[in-house]
């Protein structure tokens, strides 16, 4: 306990000094990443757990940010789609309905605030818009409630099907929004399609902080009310009816499960999360178009869940980090690091960088590894990284 | 309204959907028969669809570019392609079955459905790497054979070309084919076995793990064959065509009653006519509100509808009870 | 077990970060942020490489004074989100200098926001959403043209062709619709009947769009899209027996057209905001450079790429002082006072940062050999200035 406690600390020190030297370092910011994870599994006494992750992400990443607020951008993203994957963990992983679709969900979040709080809502109700930037806040909870009625929308027709067809609906659930968004520019101009949204009000910011750190901070806090949430939900009386459905929905009925209740709120509860997300996605973005909600989005969260550990809160973290990471940083950094190998002229052996054909290039095969890592994720470790303790028993 | 408009041009909007609902259908097969064998949804068949279309693509610019494709004569061009292709794609789903599924067999259903994704990414760019360093090109074009191209007018709206037929004919080839292969052959009654009751199957003497690769040569020969027929009727494709005709096709699967063949024959069918119906008829009826943008959702939103009255699809589901 | 792994990730960590960082004093990088992932990856890379060209063709002066000159292409995916990301890194590194981006307006106006914090000059190859410069924001540029004048030529050429019904199709991108919309306004404005306008985002099978069509007959077909949807559009509308003549906007403008079409849009017209080599014996030339480094034909946009990175070299040139690297305002404030007869034209900004003389050609695709591209005729040059006052 006490080497792991010396070194949770000594990770945490070393790391954060090695960001601040080299601010363009990515290897030094996976460090720190990989310094807070080891944090939060290393066998060390609550309080120094609670104290350092309190001042790794409170203190010293807001620090970083100043450095290099690509750190921050991308720490805010990984806050995000963190939210989007504890969301999707309430449907996939506890009620087990397969939910291809699930970022319509954050399309509809993100438009809610995005339409009023833009001057788009003049074309619709011919004046008084934008509405004041305050009102973000109070459109926090409109995101949700107006996400958390789509998710009942989606959970009515779906109610009888199950498996595979759910899967189908769903997914084509999550086109229908993202063609809608594209579409709904006539005969009323609702999300001027293709061409988005701008500019869309963001909120006044307290403290005067730059928008990057606070961003930062509404993003953790919101993760922190989601984790707390999940967490209650796990243990009630619905997270326990969910788990029941996902096990064996006959048997579930037959104790007494209800099972329309208990969907319904699945989905409503998980939209839920995207909802408010979405309004933030928006206000952080200044701009949004229906290329954002793609079913390819839809695929990378439910891919966060299940590489994670289905059913976990921690997994679902964890997995939400590591796509994320992966996607923004991991393989742009080598592609850049390779670029700037190239530039100064370096050889391997003799064969000259610079003659790298383009095809070459590390970022373009993100996908092709993505998948690569799915497929042995899956084959040999399908429980995920961090598995809820009952689905270790079950898979192994 | 121009009624004359709308009726006058319907011959010809129903008889592209026909041949689109070929297309579908032939792609959906795939979906379907190995589902109705693993209960599984092969995400990668829309990868292996386009594979059969790519390997038709180089075999025919290798042919030009030796100077035989006008010399040789058509149809020994076409079934050659054909041929080329289905043999790619069922060889590539059989080795992506070995390789992602077979280990998979017994977890719950959603780590295979992950393991598909992977490998329809993974095969996404593989294709698109090796194009990109063997031709140096994103989209490739099939070589246009101008007998092909000839049209015939049947009146003075319809009119249809030689390739057109070409897909029709061959689908309904294919299809046949199958039909019988499933229903009247021993290796068919062992597909079927196996889709039934793997263990009773393998009880009775089949060696399962045989049957479910040849399922997957099947499937993946269907698609493959659908890609190259898609290749000869649209001319173009790229790394990435595969994926939306092959979420279509499955949807299509699903509205006929997935691991049902002739669901996804009927389903492949319907799904293609109502897609063109929307296209070319949503615009002109709503007066230019709503144009052939929302075809697609069109196509989902008739999916959600059937699947509420019908939860097990048009022709309902032909799989093992098993709970 | 643990303590070796954190001394060899310690190591990693400075080496890295030390490769990084160990550029001397005095290093220039040009950036540019493309899709070089994807489905446009194709347009993408034409843009990093057509600016990549320029950079090592231009980069002598600056070396001479001491400095030297890198190149550093992003891929952003043609996301929004990416695109925001990686200009927060691309701000970071305080030696880049200009950034020449991004082919889709969807992803150049937010990341805009992130290059306006540090006045980073952004000249953009392909961006032709009015937005773009609307803004008036200082730092930003474009040497393409403007949806809102290219629709227009558009129309202006179809009623010069005595065109009296036209059927406006688009691909549901920021850059097709826009530039539709632009064409279709207009064109009713000049009392074109526009007998319909439809989006579609299909790629392959157009055969259900096409039947209407052909039963309307419409003089002229008006397609607002990227060469890779246009051709087998008309190419399939040609097969089905449409009679209509063909037109497009500067997506059209690639060999590629006339590969994958062939004969089918031999005769067609499409506008665009650089002149082909045919006409500008200095665009012959960068095509045959083009050719010789990456060995195929440049794409669209490949040319106005070309030209906003010699633009940002001469900005850069012009605001160094003696020795010392110019600062970012320095060098935005300099763009604007560029003066660059390049491959697409004359380049000169205004003070929204369109171009001054917006040159529009209306080229006629000559022939189905795509090696023949630059041999497309002008069939009509109209010099239309932006508009001054936007409307939001």
């Amino acid at each position: 306990m006490m080497l792991h406690s010396a070194l949770a600390i000594a990770a945490v020190a070393v790391s954060s000094t090695a960001v601040a030297t080299f601010p363009r370092s990515v290897l030094a910011f996976l460090a720190f990443q990989g310094a807070v994870l080891f944090v939060y599994l290393a066998r060390v006494s609550r309080w120094l757990r609670v104290g350092l992750l309190g001042l790794a992400l409170l203190v010293l990443m807001p620090l970083i940010g100043a450095y290099n607020g690509y750190y921050l951008e991308v720490a805010t993203q990984v806050g995000i789609f963190v939210a989007l994957a504890l969301g999707l963990n309430i449907v996939v992983g506890l009620a087990g309905l397969l939910d291809l679709g699930y970022v319509a969900f954050f399309a509809v979040g993100a438009y809610a605030w995005a339409i009023p709080g833009s001057p788009q809502g003049n074309e619709i109700f011919g004046g008084g818009f934008p509405l004041p930037p305050s009102m973000f806040y109070l459109f926090l909870l409109v995101g949700l409630l107006v996400a958390a009625g789509a998710g009942i929308l989606l959970g009515l027709p779906v109610l009888r099907l199950h498996g595979d067809y759910l899967a189908i609906v769903t997914l084509g659930f999550g086109e229908v929004i993202r063609v809608l968004a594209n579409n709904l520019d006539k005969p009323i101009n609702f999300t001027n399609g293709p061409k988005g949204i701008t500019p869309i009000g963001r909120p006044p910011v307290p403290f005067g902080l730059p928008y990057g750190e606070y961003f930062y901070f509404l993003v953790l806090l919101i993760v922190a009310v989601v984790i707390v949430v999940n967490r209650r939900l796990e243990d009630s009386h619905i997270g326990r009816a969910w788990e029941a459905i996902r096990e064996d929905e006959v048997a579930a009925q037959a104790m007494g499960v209800p099972l329309v209740r208990a969907k319904l709120l699945a989905f409503a509860c998980g939209a839920s999360f995207a909802g408010v997300m979405g309004v933030v996605f928006s206000a952080k973005q200044l701009f949004i178009n229906p290329e954002s909600f793609t079913f390819l989005e839809s695929i990378g969260v439910l891919s966060m869940v299940i590489l994670g550990g289905m059913g976990s809160i921690p997994g679902a973290v964890l997995g939400a980090m590591a796509v994320t990471v992966l996607n923004l940083q991991v393989l742009k950094g080598f592609s850049l690091w390779l670029n700037e190998l190239k530039n100064a002229g370096v050889t391997i052996l003799g064969f000259n960088l610079a003659d790298l054909p383009t095809q070459f290039e590390p970022a373009k095969y993100e996908r092709m590894i993505f998948g690569i890592i799915l497929v042995l994720m899956m084959i040999f470790r399908p429980q995920g990284i961090l598995p809820a303790r009952r689905r270790q028993r079950e898979l192994r | 309204m121009d009624l004359p408009l709308l009726l006058g041009i319907l011959p010809q909007v129903l008889l592209d959907g026909l041949i689109l609902g070929f297309m579908y259908a032939l792609i959906a097969l795939g979906y379907t028969m190995v589902y109705g064998v693993l209960e599984f949804i092969n995400f990668a068949h829309s990868e292996i669809f386009i594979v059969g279309a790519f390997v038709g693509v180089e075999i025919m610019l290798g042919l030009k570019g030796a100077g035989m494709l006008d010399r040789l004569p058509w149809p020994l061009v076409l079934v050659l392609v054909l041929l080329a292709g289905m043999a790619a794609s069922g060889l590539l789903a059989v080795t992506v079955e070995r390789v992602a599924y077979r280990p998979l067999r017994h977890a719950p259903r959603l780590i295979p459905l992950i393991s598909a994704i992977g490998i329809s990414f993974f095969l996404q760019d593989a294709i698109r790497l090796f194009e990109s360093l063997w031709r140096n090109a994103f989209n490739l074009v099939y070589p246009t054979m101008d007998v092909l191209n000839v049209r015939f007018e049947l009146t003075q709206t319809i009119d249809v070309s030689v390739k057109s037929l070409v897909v029709i004919v061959a689908a309904l080839a294919m299809l046949g084919v199958l039909h019988v292969l499933v229903n009247r052959t021993k290796i068919g009654t062992a597909i079927r076995a196996v889709a039934e009751d793997q263990a009773a199957a393998s009880l009775m003497g089949i060696n399962v793990n045989r049957i479910i690769s040849l399922t997957f040569l099947i499937g993946g020969a269907m698609g493959g064959a659908a890609g190259v027929l898609f290749g000869v009727q649209y001319g173009l494709i790229n790394p990435y065509t595969g994926f939306i005709p092959g979420l279509k096709a499955f949807t299509a699967a699903v509205l006929g009653g997935i691991g049902n063949i002739p669901g996804a024959m009927l389903g492949g069918l319907v799904l293609g006519l109502l897609e063109a119906l929307a296209a070319s008829y949503l615009s002109l009826l709503t007066g230019g509100a709503f144009g052939a943008e929302y075809k697609d959702i069109f196509a989902f939103s008739v999916l959600i509808v059937i699947l509420i009255f019908r939860p097990k699809g048009l022709l309902g589901e032909v799989i093992r009870g098993r709970a | 077990m643990r303590i070796p792994l954190v001394i060899i990730l310690t190591l990693a960590i400075v080496a890295g970060g030390a490769a990084v960082d160990a550029q001397g004093k005095g290093t220039i990088k040009i950036a540019t942020q493309s899709p070089l992932s994807g489905g446009q990856a194709a347009l993408g890379e034409g843009i990093k490489l057509g600016a990549q060209l320029a950079v090592e063709k231009f980069k002598g002066p600056l070396e001479k004074m001491g400095f030297k000159v890198e190149f550093v292409p992003y891929d952003d995916q043609a996301k929004p989100d990416v695109g925001v990301s990686n200009s927060k890194n691309i701000i970071a590194d305080k030696d880049i200098l200009a950034i020449i981006g991004h082919l889709n307006s969807g992803v150049a106006i937010p990341s805009s926001e992130v290059y306006k914090e540090v006045s980073l000059a952004m000249i953009s190859p392909a961006n032709t959403n009015p937005t773009v410069t609307d803004r008036k924001y200082t730092n930003v540029n474009r040497v393409c043209g403007r949806d809102d004048v290219q629709g227009v030529v558009g129309s202006e050429f179809a009623k010069s062709l005595n065109a009296k019904t036209v059927y406006v199709i688009h691909d549901k991108t920021p850059y097709g619709q826009g530039v539709a919309e632009f064409f279709r306004d207009d064109a009713k404005k000049k009392g074109l009947n526009v007998l319909g306008f439809e989006g579609t985002e299909e790629k392959s099978n157009f055969d259900p769009i096409i039947t209407p069509i052909r039963a309307r007959n419409p003089d002229l077909i008006y397609f607002g899209g990227i060469y890779d949807q246009g051709a087998p559009f008309f190419k399939q509308a040609r097969e089905k027996g449409v009679k209509s003549k063909f037109m497009g906007p500067d997506g059209m403008d690639s060999s590629d057209l006339a590969k994958i079409a062939g004969k089918n849009v031999v005769g067609m017209y499409y506008t665009s905001a650089a002149g082909p080599a045919s006409a500008l014996p200095k665009a012959k030339q960068f095509v045959e450079d083009f050719k010789k480094k990456f060995g195929k034909n440049p794409e669209p946009y490949a040319a106005e790429a070309y030209d906003a990175a010699t633009v940002a070299l001469k900005a850069i040139e012009a605001a160094a002082k003696g020795g010392k690297a110019p600062s970012r305002e320095d060098v935005a404030v300099a763009v604007r006072k560029v003066k660059l007869s390049g491959i697409t034209g004359d380049i000169e900004f205004d003070a929204k940062g369109d171009r001054k003389k917006a040159l529009y050609f209306v080229l006629q695709v000559d022939s189905d050999d795509p090696q023949k591209w630059g041999d497309n005729k002008i069939v009509k040059q109209l010099a239309i200035a932006p508009p001054s006052a936007s409307k939001n």
